[in-house]
């Protein structure tokens, strides 16, 4: 720490100069140490020196978006956690989740909620949703150092236009590659090991007119069939009560599903697969 | 050696002091309290954009008076210090208490470090689990730290606001009588004569720190939510003119009408 962050005391200079409104600049001058860019790292690859977060689906619905990640997280062959969160709230109104290293991702996350904040405080109004779009992937341009060792991070970003003229349209979701480029997507994405399983999901059972909770459904659908068959995905674990985690980002903002709306979905699909193994 | 004058610091002090609350008390006033439900700001400002109220964090909020630019400095400082030290540590190590006293430092030393000291008070408030929690601090123009009890009022003519805050406050108070109470004080200054004067929502700017909400707390009353709370007699009258305190005076400002003349400027 280079103390920075410690007070009482006099406001240290680069806090009271006329500055941006961009937290990660802050910290670039203040605490550049924070940055997870900046570390320095050993040569090598490191792909298996943490714990990798899987699959995350989202789709857009005619009330805004829905995002749901599975809870397993993976190093090597083995399950190191089994009830990791991996979606997130950015702020009032958009939605993040990552795949990859699990330890760069959160901070990743932690670093985006709170680049918005800053934003919006200092502004006195939040970025457009295509502003928070780019500047995630200017946050990923600058791990590219990090991501060419094996500690990849890829976040899926998604949320709620308020400047859209409907609610239909206002849904919106962003991906990104490794080197910060950015695709905005029409219906549907998902990252991580298990996307290609819950794409493929997605595009046989994908209606672009369905409202959240059916939105819920399906994107429980997908997460079910990618971890039907990718070892690092988890499906719902009803033994231990451990269902996806599932948010909505709608005109009401940003909401966590409850937890026992997503075991009653989870339950259902399940049992519906006992009859049906195909879906 | 060219001779130099000489000014004694007591001088010095004396000069920046009346400087800076001269331009200070020209401003208008804002008023800050605790009560049942959170912390509640009221400033009389004319701007809608330019705004003296503001969160700094989950359960802080920041207000101020005087001059706007130099207030605005110390608001952006605030920001980027808590959010450094909610991303460094957790959301939960931002205090109010610290954050005043890093302002403190601040004020103390441009006030004796340059020549012109900031023409700011402002307002630090802290909202706690229960309004004993809460923590209002007032800063001053020269360091100067205050921990306030329950209510507090900066800008020109203080004394009358606080008087009239101190008669009428209490912790048990819901939204609205908080906020007649702060609309009573800001009333009290300003007339004709001596006498209370109208104050309308167009000149009014609010915000609460809400005491029962989760993470961050701070939301602005605008609009109809603002309306909602004014005393009847401003709903029906559109401009706010001197006529229309004959009605404004059922309302429970009476006993200040009087007395006041001494602190007119």
């Amino acid at each position: 720490m280079s103390g920075t962050a410690e007070f009482p005391g006099r406001i240290p200079a680069p806090y009271l100069e006329v500055g941006s409104s961009s937290f990660v600049e802050l910290l670039g001058s203040v605490a550049p140490e924070l940055l997870p860019g900046r570390r320095p790292l050993p040569p090598g690859d490191m792909g298996d020196a943490a714990p990798h977060g899987t699959t995350i689906v989202a789709l857009r619905c005619n009330e805004g978006v829905v995002m749901a990640g599975d809870r397993r997280a993976t190093q090597g062959n083995m399950i190191s956690l089994r009830d990791i969160q991996k979606v997130f709230p950015a702020d009032a109104y958009s939605l993040i989740g990552i795949a990859g290293t699990a330890g760069l991702g959160v901070e990743m996350i932690r670093l985006f909620q709170a680049e918005l904040e800053h934003f919006e405080k200092l502004e006195g109004n939040a970025l457009s949703l295509h502003g928070k779009a780019n500047k995630l992937a200017n946050m990923i341009r600058g791990n590219l150092g990090i991501a060419m060792q094996g500690l990849a991070v890829l976040p899926l970003f998604a949320g709620f236009d308020t400047d859209a003229p409907d609610a239909a349209s206002a849904g919106r979701i962003f991906s990104y590659d490794v080197v910060g480029g950015i695709y905005e997507e029409r219906e549907y994405d998902a990252i991580g090991s298990g996307s290609i399983f819950a794409k493929s999901a997605l595009k046989k059972r994908f209606q672009s007119e369905v409202d959240a909770t059916e939105a819920t459904r399906l994107a429980i659908e997908a997460l079910y069939d990618a971890a039907d068959d990718d070892s690092a995905t988890g499906g719902p674990d009803l033994t231990r009560k451990l269902f996806p985690t599932v948010f909505t980002a709608t005109a009401d903002g940003a909401k966590r599903v409850p937890d026992a709306e997503i075991e009653a979905v989870s339950r259902a699909v399940v049992a519906a697969r006992l009859e049906n193994p195909g879906g | 050696m060219a001779m130099q004058f000489y000014t004694s610091p007591e001088q010095i002090m004396r000069d920046r002091s009346e400087y800076a609350r001269k331009n200070i008390s020209r401003g208008r006033n804002t008023v800050v309290l605790s009560y049942a439900g959170g912390v509640l700001f009221v400033a009389e400002n004319i701007s809608t954009t330019l705004h003296k109220i503001s969160e700094l964090y989950d359960r802080i909020g920041f207000a101020a008076v005087g001059r706007y630019n130099e207030f605005e400095n110390l608001r952006t400082a605030g920001v980027r210090m808590a959010d450094t030290r909610g991303y460094a540590y957790d959301r939960r190590d931002v205090k109010a208490r610290p954050l005043a006293q890093a302002y403190a430092q601040t004020l103390g030393a441009i006030f004796t470090e340059q020549t012109k000291p900031f023409e700011v008070e402002i307002c630090v408030a802290g909202v706690g689990s229960s309004p004993d929690d809460d923590e209002l601090y007032r800063l001053t123009y020269d360091g100067s730290i205050n921990d306030e009890p329950g209510y507090l009022v900066m800008g020109g003519q203080a004394d009358k606001l606080t008087s009239v805050l101190k008669e009428g406050h209490n912790f048990d108070l819901d939204l609205t009588g908080a906020f007649r109470l702060a609309l009573k004080a800001l009333s009290s200054i300003g007339g004709e004569n001596g006498k209370d004067r109208t104050v309308g929502a167009e000149l009014l700017e609010v915000a609460v720190l809400d005491r029962e909400r989760e993470g961050r707390v701070f939301r602005r009353i605008l609009g109809p939510a603002l309306d909602a709370l004014m005393p009847e007699s401003s709903g029906d009258a559109e401009t706010p003119d001197t006529g229309g305190s004959g009605q404004h005076s059922d309302e429970p400002s009476k006993p200040d009408a009087e007395g006041g003349e001494k602190e007119q400027p």
